[in-house]
């Protein structure tokens, strides 16, 4: 699938509640279920600024393909976040820098989250493109 | 909960609380960010604009003299609200941080030498913070900071042990925004002055909800800001000793504060015209003296009393959940309850306060050393207005109640 299919069946799931606090109690149960990342991945460099809560980003490239790892403080930027991973994990750095991230949005969580999360959310999904960037910069040299 | 106070009648002063915020009555508990206005102060507003709005001090015309005596009033009676020897001791500034600003500036050009000495509380805002760290950074003096203990007060004892033959002047918060911590600013002030020493007072978050007096205090600055105390946005208050003004340079150069203006040389205006260059903010100054007049016609006293009764029952009923955690349990308080959930971050508790249409703040309150020192990355935090009732706070206990269900 692409990311934007993935994106579009997200938003999809989504709109099957129809109560924010549903909404929030599955984003609370992805937030818990997204593995740990080790601690020495959280290292400042991969601090995202921006979000109120902290979130950490890594990635690593794998036979072409990027694969992500989070963490955050907080339960329900860790299930925003996780929500972000399943779209672009497993896909190449060119598809990544590409895709169109807003499924976001349209799964109905924008309008519920506070100002400040979503430019949380704005720096996530800037530091995905930035590592994808990275390693296609590091691929053409 | 037995009162005099007549809150239902309070409320129907100020028209935004009577709303929904999605699909609940608002419960507006962000107060210590910025609080509500009562008709009293936009009336007064738009009186101005829709009568007498006019450039203050410069015309002989007849809306010119009415809008520079309504400016001119308000200094008087912000004088006479905190105590002031004189009206030209209140200089009208955009705010708490436009004042600290001033003063940092100006006294640090003045009095400050490498290696000069600024002391200040672990607790403060990061206005009262940063401009002495530039203050520093164009001078060469160095900060030195008074710890707080884990309830969130300060010791006295401590500011006497920092104050040496370098320090320069004691800057400190009247009540810490964070932690609603009340700090012993008199105290503190009658030792600095023994050792000859200025005092600057944050007062942003006390002026709304104690009675300051300038005299019993005895500090040479007081900083505060319209918007925290029911006036519009974008005026405020430095309050300074008419000797420490007077020994300060201007910080901004423009109209107003000149008295001549040569390409040779300019002799400066007179107190408090000196610090104030520029067009004023004539609106932001009437509705900072409608909403002084606001808090007499209501019965200051009765309304601080009030919310000291509704501090303790939010205290006694968020206190006592079990799992919330109170921090700064400070003896003095007033104003703030900042609180922790167990294992919740606080932006996961805001988030979903929120949704229940209650305005609590969480994060760091702009006072990140204070968060570093407790170790805490933020709080969750309710701060109070004489408009908020008792029922407002069981909302309150309610949601947080929510939020435990939800991440438990
Ligand atoms: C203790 C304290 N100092 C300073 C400020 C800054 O006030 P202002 O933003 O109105 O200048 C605040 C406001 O949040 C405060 O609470």
């Amino acid at each position: 699938m692409t990311i934007e299919e993935i994106g579009k069946q997200i938003a999809a799931e989504f709109e099957l509640f129809d109560d924010w606090m549903d909404k929030y109690n599955y984003l609370i149960e992805l937030g818990k279920g997204l593995p740990l990342i080790d601690e020495q991945k959280k290292k400042p460099e991969n601090l995202i600024v921006g979000c109120q809560s902290k979130v950490w980003i890594s990635a690593e490239y794998i036979d072409g393909t990027v694969l992500y790892h989070a963490d955050s403080d907080a339960i329900i930027t860790k299930g925003l976040v996780s929500l972000l991973l399943r779209a672009v994990n497993g896909h190449t750095p060119d598809e990544i820098m590409h895709a169109d991230l807003s499924f976001l949005d349209n799964t109905g969580l924008k309008e519920h989250l506070s100002p400040t999360r979503s430019n949380g959310l704005v720096a996530m999904v800037k530091q995905v493109k930035f590592y994808a960037m990275a390693f296609k910069t590091r691929e053409s040299n | 909960m037995k009162t005099t106070f007549d809150v239902e009648r309070i409320r129907s002063h100020f028209p935004i609380l009577n709303q929904k915020v999605r699909d609940h009555q608002l419960v507006y508990f962000d107060n210590g960010a910025t609080s509500q206005h009562p008709l009293a102060v936009t009336d007064a507003v738009s009186d101005y604009y829709n009568r007498y709005n006019s450039n203050v001090h410069r015309g002989v015309h007849h809306l010119s003299q009415v809008a520079t005596q309504a400016m001119e009033d308000t200094r008087r009676r912000v004088a006479r609200f905190i105590n002031a020897t004189h009206p030209h001791e209140v200089i009208f500034t955009r705010g708490t941080t436009e004042a600290i600003n001033l003063v940092a500036f100006s006294f640090g050009q003045t009095f400050l030498k490498p290696g000069d000495e600024i002391i200040l509380t672990a607790l403060e805002h990061h206005s009262n913070i940063v401009p002495w760290q530039m203050a520093c950074q164009r001078t060469g003096a160095i900060l030195k900071v008074i710890p707080v203990n884990p309830a969130g007060e300060i010791d006295p004892g401590d500011v006497l042990k920092l104050i040496g033959p370098r320090t320069r002047l004691v800057t400190l918060a009247h009540v810490s925004n964070a932690l609603g911590t009340i700090n012993p600013v008199k105290e503190i002030t009658r030792m600095a002055h023994q050792h000859n020493i200025p005092v600057l007072v944050d007062g942003a978050q006390a002026v709304p909800h104690l009675r300051v007096d300038m005299q019993e205090i005895g500090c040479d600055f007081y900083a505060f800001s319209g918007h925290k105390m029911y006036a519009p946005m974008g005026i405020g208050v430095l309050y300074g000793r008419e000797e420490w003004l007077n020994r300060l340079e201007p910080w901004q150069g423009g109209g107003e504060m000149i008295e001549t203006v040569t390409f040779e040389k300019t002799t400066y205006n007179q107190l408090p015209y000196k610090f104030e260059a520029g067009t004023p903010d004539v609106a932001g100054i009437i509705g900072m003296g409608a909403a002084i007049a606001y808090l007499a016609d209501i019965g200051f006293d009765e309304a601080i009393r009030y919310e000291e009764q509704l501090l303790h029952y939010a205290t006694q009923t968020i206190g006592s959940i079990e799992g919330v955690t109170l921090v700064g349990t400070a003896r003095e308080k007033t104003g703030v309850l900042s609180f922790l959930i167990d294992n919740v971050h606080p932006y996961d508790a805001g988030t979903i306060i929120d949704h229940f249409g209650i305005a609590v703040r969480t994060g760091h309150h702009c006072a990140q050393p204070l968060m570093d020192h407790l170790k805490i990355p933020g709080t969750i935090r309710a701060s109070f207005s004489f408009y908020n009732t008792m029922e407002e706070v069981d909302r309150l206990v309610e949601a947080i109640m929510k939020v435990k269900e939800m991440f438990g």
